[in-house]
């Protein structure tokens, strides 16, 4: 690994970090901000490789519509949040599989605790992420999450994953 | 199938009483057996959409409550609803959600049915030889013995005899025929795939709220207030929608009385004839002018057809109970065949507000889940369903109607259970 790969590695590990951080602590408006303006969150259903133009997905947000599940939080009447879970999640196994001068291709695994009063869970995730440098840190133009039981019936998700 | 050696007279006075339902009967793991014998799997229930196994030979994994049933299209086109047990011992022979098959193979040992349920052949069959018991007719998968369609929408029942469907669906089948008459080509499909989410509650309160019209102004207030939407004021104090009773314990909120008022095309939908111009052409074309504005003025209906059949506008909803306290929703989409314009904007609005993440659903099932714990809590023992009593009158077709806040959905849903729970079979 050359120096420069090692720099981005920890850049794009820092960044992951940064988010992981602010989903788990409910920092809603600085989450947005991560956001490009295309920004597309997709959380498939039934495997990880349907196509969401034509079958349901968990979450296919565009950037106005991550935008409307912020606002929704912020009115305090988002019930499956009221209160808030509480969150903390480990995420491990960062790897870039492409990186450009106008994008990165990058990889994470997540296990998440969630403690509510219905029951404390566990999530497990790959996620991925299309990056986009600004200075020294990015933006998300695309992060994908592939819950690893997407296929069975769950609990409501109602946090930011 | 019978599970339980309860007498067969039951008398649940004690529990259900016009306006009001005691608390057990959200809790009580007995009543939920006795439901599942006299609900689940007597009556008609719905299993699958025809659109779900288009092709000869086709089968989709599907349910009624916790038991899984296979829906299959056989080599002659009739569709089947085959039980997943092979009459060996018991061995799954069906491990895919889906695809196409003329036979299943058990893992197991290696015998091999048609789609249809029967035995084509056992291996090595030498074992099996003038062996009088080993008879193939009679090791067969087990087949519902009823299975009976109305507008694409496949229904079975696991008694061999009962009413028919018409009968059961009585006056409520006039809102699957307003479903699919909102299609240009009088026919929908259920083929964008299902988001299938868990709650920790019994599935009745799930039966209820679908047709509630009073919780939407306080659980969905959040997302009507940022998304500007006009749902709000339909289930509102000055709203002039209705709840009905059909009988039967299929309930609805009719909106149409509202979207008349507005008489404007597919105001139904949040949008206008404008931006759905492809769908606005075919919809002309289909039924004329005149009556294609009146079919996109009422829109399609918010019906839920006892017990686990819910259309939602846009939306398939399936209700499968797995206990007394965990159900689980499956949604999906409604598709028009020959819409693309239109079929996309139900995909991106059922992706957003429906499922485990849905902007809507998340909050009526946190809900649902709230109510588990409440009715597991001793005291006040009854839960009151009184709200529009008063008020609630017959319409034009002599079913009851009330407010669009009114619990007349309720109460019907508790008189059909009574009949139905109380029956003998
Ligand atoms: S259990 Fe199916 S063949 Fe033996
Ligand atoms: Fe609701």
């Amino acid at each position: 690994m050359s120096a420069a790969d090692i720099d981005l590695l920890h850049r794009v590990t820092a960044f992951i970090y940064r988010e992981a951080k602010l989903q788990d602590e409910h920092q809603y408006d600085d989450w947005e901000a991560l956001w490009t303006d295309d920004g597309v969150y997709w959380i498939p259903a039934n495997g990880d490789d349907i196509d969401p133009e034509k079958e349901m997905s968990i979450i296919f947000d565009n950037r106005s519509r991550i935008a409307l599940r912020i606002r929704q939080f912020h009115t305090g009447k988002r019930h499956a949040q009221s209160p808030r879970s509480r969150l903390r999640r480990v995420v491990s196994n960062i790897e870039i599989a492409e990186s450009s001068e106008t994008g990165i291709r990058a990889f994470s695994n997540a296990l998440i605790f969630e403690s509510t009063v219905r029951a404390d869970t566990v999530w497990s995730t790959r996620n991925e992420y299309f990056l986009r440098p600004e200075g020294e840190t990015f933006r998300m133009a695309r992060k994908n999450v592939f819950l690893t039981n997407n296929d069975r019936a769950l609990f409501t998700l109602s946090f930011l994953v | 199938m019978s599970i339980t050696t309860e007498p067969n007279k039951l008398d649940l006075s004690h529990l259900v009483q016009g306006n009001r339902v005691h608390g057990s009967v959200y809790t009580d793991e007995a009543l939920f057996q006795l439901e599942l014998e006299r609900i689940w799997y007597r009556g008609w229930v719905y299993v699958g959409h025809e659109s779900e196994v288009p092709n000869k030979n086709d089968f989709v994994m599907k349910s009624i409550g916790p038991q899984p049933v296979i829906m299959t299209r056989d080599n002659g086109g009739e569709i089947r609803l085959l039980q997943n047990r092979c009459p060996h011992r018991g061995n799954q022979v069906c491990l895919k959600e889906k695809g196409n098959t003329r036979a299943f193979t058990c893992p197991y040992h290696s015998w091999t049915f048609s789609n249809t349920g029967d035995l084509i052949g056992f291996a090595f069959p030498d074992g099996y030889r003038d062996n009088p018991d080993a008879d193939k007719k009679r090791l067969g998968l087990g087949v519902l013995p009823r299975v009976e369609s109305y507008q694409g929408f496949v229904f079975g029942s696991f008694a061999a005899e009962g009413i028919s469907l018409a009968e059961h669906l009585g006056g409520a089948a006039e809102t699957l025929d307003r479903l699919v008459q909102t299609s240009p080509d009088g026919k929908i499909e259920l083929t964008a795939g299902y988001l299938k989410h868990r709650a920790r509650t019994n599935w009745k309160f799930i039966l209820e709220n679908e047709c509630d019209g009073y919780h939407p102004a306080f659980v969905h207030s959040s997302i009507f207030s940022v998304a500007d939407s006009a749902i709000g004021t339909y289930y509102g104090d000055q709203s002039t929608a209705l709840t009905r009773d059909y009988g039967g314990g299929h309930t609805e909120v009719d909106l149409r009385p509202e979207f008349r008022k507005a008489d404007i095309p597919l105001r139904w939908f949040g949008t206008t004839a404008e931006r759905l111009p492809a769908y606005v052409e075919a919809m002309n074309t289909a039924y004329g002018k005149e009556k294609a504005r009146q079919i996109m003025i009422d829109g399609t209906p918010h019906v839920m057809i006892f017990p686990n059949l819910f259309i939602a506008e846009i939306q398939v909803f399936v209700i499968q109970p797995i206990s007394v306290n965990e159900t689980i929703q499956h949604a999906t989409a409604i598709q028009f065949k020959g819409a693309p314009d239109l079929n996309r904007r139900m995909r991106q609005q059922t992706m957003g507000s429906v499922g485990p993440a849905g902007l809507l659903l998340a909050d009526d099932t946190e809900m649902y889940e709230r109510n588990q714990r409440g009715a597991e809590s001793l005291t006040p023992a009854w839960l009151f369903l009184g709200r529009g009593e008063q008020r609630e009158r017959r319409d034009e077709n002599g079913y009851m109607v009330g407010h669009s806040t009114d619990e007349v959905p309720s109460r019907g849903i508790w008189r059909h259970y009574t009949q139905v729970m109380e029956a003998q079979s």
